[in-house]
């Protein structure tokens, strides 16, 4: 159940990416539809935080190409905001919570600009999305983890774009935190914009996402929640990976193959 | 002491020379070792430091003198080189960079100092002092070296300064800086780039083998006193630039003293300080607010012995001689009789000639203990489901800790309880 969509604000195409030469996602094609709210889904080491990692060109793409707005990322990276895994970071890093909200504006400012009032503004209003307005000139280093994933979210939110791709952002908050990041990202997919969030929680995930990408080192199903999120596709997911292609991985990290052959 | 003073007035043309040089490459190395210090690569530096020497050496045997400008040009590539290989071999093989690390300085130092062994024998007179590049000499800084190295120094500081935004980001999220599109291998080359030229100027004052301390040690000393960045990098300068003059003044006076060794020595007693005496993050302020703990905590059981008898006999205001209190609880006799001279001073207890007395205060105060106890214990088999028989232990700490607003949280949460679950009243203010 992989269904395609006309004018898809992203798409991916025969994309793979390999970790030493071991295939991690194996020839995926997928579209998304302007302003769902999309999960992905999938076991541990499925490929899910590497799948967003690959559109946001942090890690080299075997085969394939990811489009954003029918263009590379490149061309519209002021409309595209990447939230890492809360734990990628050092949160005793010495910064206050302005200063992480303010990096929101870099990609706007370009190099060698320093914030403006504008941009601290952009940040109040970022920070008072997520219900963080008092905490402006907190150290990083005394939030809690759900504080420290809304401060994360109102960087992106500081970044205005258009398409949202959240790596975990509900892995070990409190419950609080889970449900206001929940409503503000329904309401940003309910202005328009996209949001791709890698989850893990199977039991939410009909009453968050309205589209939903079944992952497992290759893609399994994509598409809305309701025909996607079946007992028998999220069993041929969970259901472990397909022994023979495992196998053929290994042996192309073994003999340290190509993804691909060269073309002249 | 008319050393210092004299050191100190700067009328010597050349010891002005030594402290401005010395001083502003310290200055410049803390301020560049703190980035690569917040990027958790201090090795880095240390690296590049020892794979200088090669560079150093070379230049000096190519162009057969110690002109500082080709000195500083063989250091930089060798340093610079250095890193280029430590990068490969990290991303080429399973090699992971600490072990790359300590290959690649080993290599460029041994051979370092196999051309400098070459060098002295070869008989050129003019290779006499190249080995203070071993461990540093502040005052063989001269006329043109110092001129030379002072803009290096100054163009370090300008690039930082411009590349602030930028260079922060990269060492806090790497992979959000690469997300909006900054060049990030452009902006660590700058940083790499960064690093060897503080390196190459630091090492005449310093040497190449305690470099590292210089880029490092002032980061990691003002990373105690502070949650700022910009207030780090300021400590930073300052401890450095404290550390530069002092060794200075050692190259100063005692001509035959190394360098290098004194700088080091004395930036790592500011880190040492640092490290047990700031605040909040220093171990001996840490251990200050560990003993005020223990204090508050054994006041309040005091207090809460007193209570106790008063229930008992159900006088709370009678007279208590220390022998009653010590059998109730077992407390050090040195401990007792301090906590009870201390609730005194604080006005909780009143003594006679024949004992103690609570006062108004130090009842309320040794009620409210009881009363969050015998809360706590109903919270904990109301709401943890654990057992009347194993809630006292834990109650014995909670009763210490909770504050007033989750107290009347926890009042309210219970419906104002009569008795907690060993059938105790719980005492309320009236």
């Amino acid at each position: 159940m992989i269904q395609q969509v006309d004018h898809p604000v992203f798409e991916v195409h025969d994309l793979t990416v390999s970790y030493d030469k071991k295939p991690v996602l194996w020839g995926i094609d997928l579209t998304v539809p302007q302003g769902s709210l999309v999960g992905i889904i999938g076991p541990n080491g499925a490929g899910k935080s590497t799948l967003i990692k690959s559109v946001m060109g942090l890690i080299p793409l075997g085969s394939g190409y990811a489009e954003l707005f029918g263009q590379p990322l490149d061309e519209v990276r002021d409309r595209v905001s990447y939230v890492p895994q809360r734990g990628t970071v050092d949160w005793d890093f010495p910064a206050s919570v302005m200063d992480v909200v303010l990096m929101g504006r870099y990609g706007k400012l370009g190099l060698f600009r320093r914030p403006k009032k504008a941009d601290r503004e952009a940040a109040l209003t970022a920070l008072r999305q997520v219900g963080m307005e008092t905490y402006v000139s907190r150290q990083i280093s005394q939030l809690s983890g759900g504080q420290q994933q809304r401060v994360f979210l109102a960087r992106a939110l500081a970044q205005q774009a258009d398409i949202y791709f959240l790596d975990e952002p509900f892995a070990g908050v409190d419950a609080a935190t889970e449900k206001a990041i929940i409503t503000l990202l329904r309401k940003m997919s309910d202005e328009g914009k996209t949001v791709i969030v890698v989850h893990h929680d199977l039991q939410s995930v009909e009453t968050y996402f309205n589209w939903v990408i079944l992952l497992n080192t290759r893609l399994v199903a994509s598409g809305p929640t309701p025909e996607v999120f079946t007992q028998q596709l999220l069993q041929e997911t969970y259901g472990g990976k397909l022994t023979l292609l495992s196998e053929v991985g290994n042996l192309l990290k073994k003999g340290q193959f190509p993804t691909r052959e060269k073309t002249l | 002491m008319n050393d210092l003073l004299q050191f100190l007035s700067f009328e010597d043309p050349n010891t002005r020379y030594v402290v401005t040089g010395t001083v502003l490459l310290a200055i410049s190395s803390a301020i560049v070792g703190s980035f690569t210090f917040l990027k958790k690569k201090a090795l880095v530096g240390d690296a590049v430091a020892h794979s200088v020497l090669p560079g150093v050496c070379l230049a000096f045997m190519l162009s057969g003198n110690k002109n500082p400008v080709y000195l500083v040009v063989g250091a930089f590539l060798t340093g610079w080189i250095s890193l280029v290989i430590i990068d490969q071999i990290v991303a080429r093989s399973r090699i992971k960079e600490d072990t790359a690390i300590g290959l690649i300085l080993s290599v460029f130092f041994g051979f370092g100092i196999m051309l400098l062994t070459k060098i002295q024998h070869s008989g050129n007179a003019a290779q006499s002092g190249l080995d203070s590049f071993l461990f540093g000499k502040a005052a063989a800084l001269v006329g043109t070296d110092v001129i030379v190295f002072s803009t290096i120094s100054i163009i370090l500081l300008v690039v930082v300064f411009i590349f602030f935004k930028e260079l922060t980001l990269i060492a806090f999220d790497e992979d959000f800086a690469k997300s909006i599109g900054f060049p990030v291998r452009r902006l660590e080359l700058v940083l790499t780039t960064l690093t060897v030229m503080a390196v190459v100027i630091g090492i005449q004052a310093v040497g190449v083998v305690l470099m590292a301390a210089m880029l490092i040690t002032p980061a990691a000393a003002a990373r105690f006193w502070t949650d700022k960045l910009r207030v780090m990098l300021l400590l930073a300068a300052i401890f450095g630039a404290f550390a530069g003059i002092c060794g200075a003044y050692v190259s100063y006076t005692a001509p035959a003293m190394p360098t290098g060794p004194w700088i080091v020595m004395i930036i790592s007693i500011i880190a040492m300080f640092s490290f047990f005496f700031a605040p909040n993050k220093g171990i001996v302020y840490k251990m200050v607010r560990q003993r005020r703990i223990r204090k508050k905590i054994r006041d309040e059981n005091i207090l809460k012995m007193f209570y106790q008898l008063g229930e008992a006999d159900g006088d709370f205001f009678k007279t208590r001689t220390t022998d009653t209190l010590s059998q109730l609880r077992e407390l050090a006799s040195g401990q007792l009789s301090a906590g009870l001279s201390r609730l005194r001073r604080h006005g909780y207890l009143k003594s006679g000639t024949d004992g103690w007395q609570l006062t108004i205060e130090g009842k309320n105060k040794g009620q409210r203990t009881i009363k969050l106890h015998r809360l706590w214990e109903l919270y904990l088999t109301q709401y943890l489901r654990i057992a009347p028989d194993h809630v006292h232990d834990d109650a014995e700490t909670i009763e210490h800790i909770i504050t007033p607003e989750l107290e009347a949280k926890l009042e309210k949460l219970l419906e104002y309880p009569d008795v907690d679950p060993h059938m105790s009243k719980i005492p309320y203010e009236s």
